[in-house]
């Protein structure tokens, strides 16, 4: 019987005590791991270790999927009906709505996040993701394509099978819906692993699947580390499909991985550094509050954060000032202080990757318009920071960040703006602040980029499509797309009445 | 800009006492639900509702009056303006939808109890099928309000953005029959609001019941006032009322051809609002010599008995080819008799009488035409003998028929099939589709070449092959021919309540002066 670790929490918003359960979770049941070790998963606002949690093995992997098969097989894909699918992802969704002060207390706890903004955005929008894909289950149609006295030819999307998992730890809970959703909408099954930095939510997920009757072995979870676990999920040959979300350089390793072993298909969510476009007739109000969300939004951990902001001539200095105003006015602070808007970086080490940047940009020449440091004397807290002055060459324009820390430069015309947001390996998100709509059309049209915001940043809905152009990523998730990467296309041609014409005499 | 609360109206004149089988004493709602609220028609006039089972009146229903629409209108256009429609978020539509839904799971027992007492079903069929069929449906639509998407059109490359949006129609009534009361309520007002559009639904004035009680759950999930009218009336006056309103964009009906017709003539003579039908059907079925015999004789009996008879889509004409001939006639035989006909109250009826003294009346004057014309009477033929004040009429074959008796061209709509044999698959193709209807048919063989080709050539909406009656939300439902227009169910059954737009968002291109 696997070990439970029971918190306290005792906040404005939610007091009580939440018992998570710290095994791995396969076959419906929590188990040890095969070999009893454990890893610490840490408060990134106090530095200190929250609990010890199983770490699966390659071992582990495998068992999961072997149930994940066996489940695929005799219980789930079309042994249990669309509507069936979608009444239990409705029905998780519900209980995530109930719990919902719960999960996001233990996401704010685990990641550093403020409360406010995991249950607003995070919880809110996973509970919603798995509503949204609730209504596809039974909706996931084909075609009938010929239908001549001759032949009679339809296409089947069928689910691909055992689906294996990676995720990250920015986004834990939400990027635990966006990939377990659609899959099991499809009828696939799944392995999935959890960033060993932020297990906690993934793991009260397990009970809740547990009370919505989800069949043993449809969804296992197995925290652990990339190398290793993530490792034997990418080159199992008894895996159909891949899915990971992270850095741009793990994804190679995935699709190398997955192509060596079984060419399973590959779908990958990677990294950005999105541009923030803004136009002299922008609503100058607006664009400054969308810039500083789109960058300061998850302490910059976001893979679509508006990190390389333009700004037009014209606007640039009323711009900058206000922009360093605004910024100023962000809390820094205790996640679970209902006045703080960003918290701690996730770990130690990604403090210390983007203070690094921080460092960088001010040894290339870079201008520090505001923050640039520590916040604090403890914990893994930065500022959040401008740099202005800054060169396309510069590291800091040129590489994620992934932390609080945006870089500012002037432009004179549209074209050359456009060619230098796309002028970056990149091509998750962009935005462009204008009121002229027409325009903003034409530069959404010819920027390189999966997603462009018009006069807002970082909207994310379950009924649209998010991923990347060029090095950010393969495929589609949310919306009707998702549904692409956990379906197969099978096409059947019934001969009606055609004879062979094979020049041979039986 | 909010409409006044409307006046208190005492209880008494909205709501009444009934029994109920399995639920004892139970207050019931019989006025118009207008505004979210319950009020009594603008005339005070009223109109009687029967239990079918025994001939008596049950209740005294409120008759909306055309001042009654007027309003209901007013209250359901500025719903669609403000708090529903575009307003309105689809996914949240769809979360009220669903909430409904967990609402109608909730009181099932209820609703089924009800539904039975009004309608003659059996009490098990109506929460095993009518009940758990409508929250499926509703549960269906939930889940496409935020998915029926529009294109974005690339033709003109950079030059122009061009785009569809679906939106909602607007206003639209509904008017649905006594067959299903909560099932064809399930089937309208589900796409209707799931599109976002507002509705002003008349249930049928035999079976307003279950319409009603639907009123308070739906404000319960939160449904907005004004986006849901229940006005209960008939046909000749509220139903024509609805028919030819000028502010309502879309009418869809569900019942006889010959009403089915008249709401075409009203709309196209008022504001050519859109139409959609779902009318009668005289639904062939052909049993094939390699057919499974028992199989078949399985589902025609489901096909032709099941709610006794009264299903637009019924197989009531059911031809056997020459081999099978005289062992399908013997089991279909043995089926009827052993049909679990009953009080609606029992939980093992599953086959009540039929809605009204009328209808029973109808049917027996067909059966009756029937034998005057030639046609034999193999089983049933009469009522059934513990009728008493009730209304039912026992399962019947007519054999020795041919095409053009009447009790084989014209819907019956009751439990009564014609049975009729066959040499060629050319032949009965032939006869299977020479009516105005087109509804429904079904195809029972092993020869799946055969029933792929028959499938191809059946002028049916819908086609069952070595099956018959099952339908489900996700396939789409409706008529051929002279059964209706348009279709209900699947994500066809958005087309109904949303229309088209396109637009084109001019980006760079000119136009010179004189052309």
């Amino acid at each position: 019987m696997a070990p439970t670790y029971t918190h306290k929490f005792d906040h404005a918003a939610f007091k009580g005590e939440v018992e998570i359960p710290l095994g791995l979770f396969i076959n419906g049941e929590h188990v040890e791991s095969k070999d009893g070790k454990t890893i610490d998963t840490i408060n990134p606002t106090t530095g200190e270790v929250i609990c010890s949690i199983v770490e699966g093995t390659a071992a582990d992997v495998e068992i999961a999927v072997d149930a994940a098969r066996e489940a695929f097989e005799n219980t789930w894909g079309y042994n249990t009906p669309g509507f069936e699918r979608g009444k239990l992802l409705m029905k998780i969704a519900t209980l995530m709505e109930r719990d919902a002060d719960i999960l996001a207390s233990i996401e704010s706890l685990d990641n550093g996040k403020a409360f406010t903004a995991a249950k607003y955005f995070d919880v809110t929008e996973s509970a919603a993701t798995f509503r949204y894909y609730g209504g596809w289950a039974d909706k996931i149609h084909g075609k009938t394509i010929e239908q001549s006295t001759g032949k009679f030819a339809y296409t089947k999307h069928e689910p691909v099978g055992v689906c294996g998992q990676i995720i990250p730890w920015n986004f834990p809970l939400l990027m635990f819906s966006w990939k377990i959703a659609p899959a099991l909408a499809a009828g696939c099954t799944v392995v999935i692993k959890p960033s060993e930095l932020t297990p906690l939510t993934a793991a009260y997920m397990t009970k809740i699947f547990q009370e919505a009757g989800v069949p043993k072995g449809v969804v296992n979870v197995v925290c652990g580390y990339g190398p290793t676990v993530g490792n034997a999920i990418t080159s199992s040959k008894k895996v159909d499909k891949v899915a990971f979300t992270g850095s741009t350089p793990v994804g190679r390793k995935v699709m190398e991985e997955a192509s060596k072993s079984n060419i399973k298909k590959v779908t990958l969510e990677l990294g950005g550094k999105g541009a923030n476009i803004i136009f002299e007739d922008a609503d100058i109000s607006e664009a400054v509050k969308y810039a500083a969300q789109g960058i300061f939004f998850n302490h910059g951990q976001t893979c679509c954060a508006g990190s390389r902001i333009f700004v037009q001539r014209k606007i640039y200095d009323e711009f900058a000032q206000k922009f360093a105003k605004v910024t100023q006015q962000l809390k820094v602070g205790d996640p679970f202080e209902t006045a703080t808007y960003q918290g701690p970086q996730v770990s130690q080490t990604q403090y210390d990757r983007i203070m690094n940047y921080v460092e960088c940009g001010k040894q290339e020449g870079a201008t520090v318009i505001t923050g640039g440091k520590r916040h604090g004397k403890t914990g893994y807290f930065i500022e959040p920071t401008i740099f202005g002055d800054v060169t396309s060459n510069m590291k800091i324009v040129q590489e994620e960040i992934f932390g609080p820390v945006v870089v500012m430069t002037a432009f004179d015309t549209e074209e050359e703006v456009i060619k230098e947001a796309n002028s970056t390996n990149y091509g998750l998100a962009s935005a462009v602040f204008t009121q002229n709509l027409s325009r903003a059309h034409t530069v959404a049209g010819k920027l390189k980029s999966g997603t462009v915001w018009i006069n807002c940043y970082n909207e994310l809905h379950p009924q649209i499509p998010f991923g990347g152009f060029k090095e950010s990523g393969i495929g589609r998730e949310l919306g009707e797309y998702a549904l692409e990467n956990y379906t197969e296309v099978k096409a059947v041609h019934v001969n009606l009445s055609a004879k062979c014409g094979f020049p041979v005499d039986v | 800009m909010q409409s006044a609360p409307p006046p208190a109206y005492p209880r008494g004149s909205t709501h009444a006492e009934v029994d109920v089988p399995t639920l004892g004493r139970v207050e019931l709602p019989v006025g118009l639900f207008i505004d979210n609220t319950w009020r009594p028609a603008s005339t005070g006039s009223t109109f009687s509702t029967v239990n079918p089972a025994t001939g008596e009146s049950l209740l005294s229903i409120a008759h909306a009056s055309s001042e009654d629409v007027d309003a209901a209108v007013k209250s359901a256009r500025l719903a669609f303006k403000t708090t529903w429609g575009n307003n309105v978020h689809a996914a949240e539509r769809g979360a009220a939808l669903n909430r409904l839904a967990d609402l109608m799971e909730r009181d099932k027992d209820r609703l089924a109890a009800v539904e039975s007492l009004n309608s003659g079903k059996g009490i098990r069929m109506a929460r095993d099928s009518d009940v758990a069929d409508s929250i499926g449906c509703l549960r269906y639509y939930a889940g496409l309000a935020d998915k029926f998407h529009g294109q974005t059109i690339p033709h003109y490359g950079t030059e122009k953005f061009v785009y569809t949006v679906h939106q909602p129609i607007g206003v639209c009534g509904q008017i649905i029959p006594w067959n299903y009361p909560l099932l064809m309520w399930a089937w309208k007002v589900a796409p209707a609001l799931a599109a976002g559009c507002c509705v002003i639904m008349k249930p049928s004035e035999l079976t307003p019941l279950t319409a009603l009680m639907l009123c308070d759950l739906a404000k319960e999930a939160g449904i907005p006032s004004g986006v849901m009218s229940t006005l209960p009336g008939l046909g000749s006056t509220t139903g024509d009322a609805i028919a030819r309103h000028m502010d309502i964009d879309k009418i869809a009906f569900t019942g006889s051809v010959v009403t089915g017709r008249k709401i075409s003539v009203a709309a196209a003579e008022s504001n050519l609002k859109k139409v959609t039908l779902e009318l009668g059907g005289k639904s062939p079925i052909m049993v094939f010599d390699s057919a499974h015999v028992e199989k078949a004789a399985d589902w025609t009996a489901m096909g032709i008995w099941f709610n006794s008879g009264q299903d637009c889509c019924a197989g009531s004409r059911v031809y056997v080819q020459d081999g099978v001939y005289e062992e399908f006639a013997a089991a279909l035989k043995k089926r009827a008799e052993a049909t679990g006909i009953g009080m609606p109250s029992d939980d093992k009826t599953s086959f009540g009488p039929l809605i009204s003294e009328v209808q029973r009346d109808k049917v027996m004057t067909y059966i009756e035409g029937g034998k005057e014309q030639g046609a034999r009477v193999v089983t049933g033929g009469k009522r059934w003998a513990k009728s008493d004040g009730g209304f039912w009429v026992e399962p019947t074959i007519l054999a020795d028929v041919h095409d053009e008796m009447t009790c084989v061209k014209e819907e019956i709509f009751g439990p009564v099939i014609a049975l009729s044999r066959f040499t060629s698959e050319s032949e009965a193709l032939e006869r299977a589709n020479s009516t105005t209807y087109g509804l429904a048919a079904a195809v029972f063989t092993r020869d799946t070449q055969q029933a792929m080709r028959m499938s191809a050539a059946l002028d049916a909406g819908t086609v069952w092959v070595n099956q018959y009656a099952l339908i489900h939300p996700g396939a789409p439902f409706g008529g051929f021919k002279q059964s209706g227009v348009g279709r209900e169910l699947g994500t066809y059954g958005l087309e109904a309540y949303t229309q088209v737009k396109a637009v084109h968002h001019n980006l760079s291109q000119t136009v010179e002066w004189p052309l």
